[in-house]
């Protein structure tokens, strides 16, 4: 049986898609065979990040409608044999998500798969609640600014009242904090929340902090996840996120500010 | 012959009609005044706007036809709506109230005045349900966060062990105790309980009140935070006192 994830957030633009690429490949590229589906209908952009634009024939819908098997949908991964994407379709309207469709057809990815990452468009409407509905894990997508955190909060709440788990009765999601967008300095100069901030608030697991970094720029530009950079902060952000999620023990990184380090070594001020 | 039991489908799929309860404030008149009473609602509206806006809420006028004052429920209902309220029922009306009502599509609700209600069995509601594990007939307990969006009403006194979220909102009939941090708005004695009390550990919260005297997050500024307190009612006004 597959686990499935879900990148949530509530907020838009907070980096779920980013993460959604990154840690599906960090997960594939440990051997676990992943598929990591778009779920945000008319607004897709997972492909581009995952560089498969040109090879998109079929999507996630026309599986659901019956237009394409999983087979023909499904793309893989030019970097990594382990790793599947199922595109959203860009242009078909939202209502074509259905409960019973996205049931249907994470059926029959669990049968083949390890791992089944759902990256959530933002919002709380009826794809947000789709992509989370099924989940075993959310990875809460989190900025560090007060109204991230308060959806984020949100979407915590929805999740444990009208998920699937939550419905059933059955053990709540497990859920996980990723603080992306983490900018040292700015927090040190009051301009955003600490970690601790947003823990006081959320205080959820935390699965890691991923630095404000060019390297997210310069990855979705060449259409190659940020975790494939294994020499940038970002890239090893997200590698330390998806050895703590498999149950290794990682200190944490990329909380400090690197003028405040450089500062306390030099005794400055 | 197979195009009809797809149709049989498609309309069993159409629509449902499901049995729920919901909280609403009730307004309860002592006066019949309507420049008084607007006068009133707006400072009450004023202390609380995020909980009035667009709320809804059913007017009781037991209190009135009890004392044989009059009023025009079509002009009061126009005075409601003015305050951004959606009435949404009346209670406790006279048989010509209650035909002015019908006539202006506002229902008529049956249910006693509320200083005669009996106390319900322990309902949770609106859109997003917090899991909970009634102790015995009196008491809920909840061990998962309240977050924000979601709500919480129980009939007895209220337990919960995590922490409520701003924008979360947690109402009892009874009392009200958050071993952890009350971010949310509280509600202790909501069916007119004054000897209702809220503790907590750490009060910030938007809105606390018992028995429907409250106080907003203003007012609660110069107290202290990260300390345990116990709330209650006096002279109708609010105590808030630290616990030692
Ligand atoms: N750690 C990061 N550092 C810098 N930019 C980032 C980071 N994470 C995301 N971004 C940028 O933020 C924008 C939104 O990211 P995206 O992953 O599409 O968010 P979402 O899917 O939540 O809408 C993109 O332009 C992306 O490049
Ligand atoms: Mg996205």
């Amino acid at each position: 049986m597959a686990r499935i994830i879900v990148v949530t957030s509530g907020k838009g633009g907070v980096g779920k898609t980013t993460t959604s690429a990154a840690i599906a490949m960090g997960l594939a590229k440990r051997g676990h065979k992943t598929v990591v589906i778009d779920f945000d209908v008319g607004l897709r952009n997972l492909d581009l990040i995952m560089g498969c634009e040109r090879r998109v024939v079929y999507d996630f819908i026309n599986v659901i409608n019956g237009e394409a098997n999983l087979n023909q949908a499904l793309i893989r991964d030019k970097h990594c044999n382990s790793l599947f994407i199922l595109p959203a379709s860009q242009t078909r309207d939202k209502d074509a998500l259905t409960l019973e469709g996205v049931e249907k057809v994470l059926e029959e990815l669990s049968k083949d798969f390890k791992y089944i990452v759902c990256d959530s468009p933002a919002g709380i409407e009826k794809g947000a609640h789709l992509a989370m509905y099924f989940a075993d894990d959310a990875f809460v997508v989190t900025n560090p600014e007060v109204s991230s955190v308060r959806d984020s909060d949100r979407m915590l709440g929805i999740m444990a009242s009208k998920s699937r788990r939550a419905e059933l009765g059955m053990e709540p999601i497990k859920e996980y904090l990723l603080l992306t967008r983490y900018d040292p300095d700015r927090v040190e100069a009051g301009e955003m929340l600490s970690l601790e901030d947003v823990q006081e608030i959320l205080s959820l697991h935390l699965l890691g902090i991923i630095p404000e970094s060019k390297a997210v720029l310069n990855a979705s530009n060449s259409g190659t996840p940020v975790i494939l950079d294994e020499k940038s902060d970002a890239g090893q952000a997200y590698a330390d996120v998806v050895a703590r999620y498999l149950g290794e023990k990682r200190p944490h990184r990329f909380i400090d500010s690197k003028k405040g380090f450089l500062r306390k070594l030099f005794g400055g001020k | 012959m197979s195009i009809d039991t797809e149709k049989t489908y498609e309309i069993q799929s159409v629509l449902e009609i499901k049995s729920s309860t919901f909280f609403v404030p009730v307004l309860v008149l002592y006066t019949n005044d309507l420049v008084v009473i607007e006068q009133r609602l707006l400072q009450k509206i004023s202390q609380a706007p995020d909980f009035f806006r667009n709320s809804p809420i059913v007017f009781d006028l037991h209190e009135l036809n009890h004392n044989n004052d009059e009023i025009d429920v079509v002009k009061l209902v126009e005075l409601i709506r003015k305050m951004g309220l959606f009435p949404i029922g009346i209670r406790g009306g006279n048989e010509f109230q209650n035909e002015q009502a019908n006539s202006i599509f506002i229902p008529i609700d049956n249910t006693q005045s509320i200083a005669a209600e009996i106390p319900k069995t322990s309902v949770s509601t609106s859109q997003t349900i917090v899991k909970e594990v009634v102790v015995n007939n009196a008491a809920t307990l909840i061990t998962q966060p309240v977050r924000s969006g979601q709500r919480i009403y129980v009939s007895g006194d209220l337990i919960i062990l995590a922490q409520v979220s701003a924008g979360a909102e947690i109402m009892a009939e009874g009392n009200i105790h958050v071993y952890n941090t009350l971010r949310g708005r509280a509600l202790a004695g909501v069916q007119g309980n004054t000897n209702a009390r809220i503790f907590c550990f750490d009060l910030q919260a938007e809105l606390i009140s018992i028995a429907g005297d409250y106080k907003t997050s203003e007012d609660l500024k110069e107290t202290v935070e990260k300390k345990p307190v116990q709330i209650y009612l006096q002279n109708h006004a609010l105590i808030i006192k630290e616990l030692v």
